[in-house]
C-alpha cells in the first residue's frame, strides 16, 4: 500500500461524530479491514471526538482535526483539540475514571481506545488542547501485497 | 431514526438502530427517563439488537438506566446479538450486574417470571 494521508477539519458538535467515523472507516477501508477492523477504528475515533467535545471544549464551539495516515498496512489516526487539555492524564486514562459522572459518562474512552487500538499516545497542555494518536495494524492486508 | 420507545405489560422497551453515539444518547436517554417516570412501568429493555456500533456513551446510557431502574425496585435487562455491540459490553464488565438476553421474548419472559 502506498503512503497516503487525510486531513478534516469541522466544529466539535456531537452530530459530527457520526461524520468523523465515516470519513475514517472510508480512508482505511483502502487497507481492506474486516468488519471487526472497521468497527474497532469507528469506535476509537469516536471516543477521541467525543472526548474533544464534552472535555476539551466542555460544549462550546471550538474546532476538532482529525487527521489519518496510512504507511504499509498501519493505520495512524489523530485527534486534535484546541481545548482546556487534560491537567492529569494518567488519572483520566485510568478505567472508569469519569470527570463527568452526572453526565452518565462511562469513564471507559481511554480503555475503548486502548482495547480497540494497537498503540495510543495522549498528549495534553493545560489551556492548549490535546494530541491523541492512536495506531493500528490491518493484518489482513499483508497477506495480499 | 435511532430508537423508538415502546411498552409491553410492565416493562419499557427501547429498540435502538443504527449507531449509539454520544450524539444520539444524549437525547435517548432524556427520552427514555421522562418516558420512565410518566409510564410508572417497573423494568426497562434496552433492545441493541439493530445497532452496528455502540460506543462508549452506550455504556454510560445503559448504566444511568440501569440505577434508575433498581432505585425504583424494577430491573434492566439488554438485548443483544450483535458481536461488536457484545465486544464493548463485556469490556465494561456489565455483565456482572446485568442479564443479556438474545431475543426480547425471552427477556420478557425471565422478567415477568
Amino acid at each position: 500500500m502506498d503512503k497516503n494521508y487525510m486531513k478534516l477539519e469541522f466544529l466539535s458538535k456531537s452530530s459530527n461524530e457520526s461524520f468523523a467515523r465515516v470519513v475514517v472507516a472510508s480512508f482505511a477501508s483502502q487497507l481492506d479491514p474486516t468488519l471487526e477492523e472497521l468497527s474497532d477504528i469507528k469506535t476509537a475515533v469516536s471516543e477521541a471526538v467525543t472526548n474533544a467535545i464534552i472535555h476539551g471544549y466542555e460544549y462550546g464551539d471550538g474546532m476538532i482535526t482529525v487527521e489519518a495516515s496510512i504507511n504499509r498496512n498501519e493505520i495512524e489516526i489523530s485527534i486534535t483539540d484546541e481545548g482546556k487539555g487534560i491537567e492529569d492524564i494518567k488519572q483520566a486514562m485510568e478505567p472508569f475514571y469519569t470527570s463527568k459522572p452526572d453526565l452518565d459518562r462511562s469513564g471507559m474512552g481511554f480503555t475503548v481506545m486502548e482495547t480497540f487500538m494497537d498503540d495510543l499516545i495522549v498528549e495534553s497542555h493545560k489551556d492548549k488542547g490535546t494530541i491523541v494518536t492512536m495506531k493500528k495494524k490491518i493484518n489482513t492486508s499483508i497477506d495480499k501485497e | 431514526m435511532s430508537y423508538t420507545i415502546d411498552t409491553e405489560k410492565n416493562n419499557l422497551i427501547v429498540h435502538f438502530y443504527g449507531e449509539l453515539d454520544h450524539h444520539i444518547s444524549e437525547k435517548a436517554r432524556l427520552k427514555i427517563d421522562m418516558k420512565y417516570k410518566e409510564s410508572s412501568l417497573k423494568n426497562i429493555i434496552l433492545d441493541l439488537t439493530q445497532l452496528s456500533l455502540m460506543d462508549s456513551s452506550g455504556i454510560g446510557l445503559i448504566m444511568g438506566r440501569y440505577k434508575n431502574a433498581t432505585e425504583n425496585k424494577g430491573k434492566l435487562a439488554i438485548v443483544s446479538s450483535n458481536v461488536y455491540v457484545d465486544k464493548l459490553i463485556r469490556m465494561s464488565g456489565l455483565l456482572k450486574i446485568i442479564e443479556v438476553y438474545k431475543n426480547i421474548d425471552d427477556a420478557l419472559e425471565t422478567l415477568e417470571g
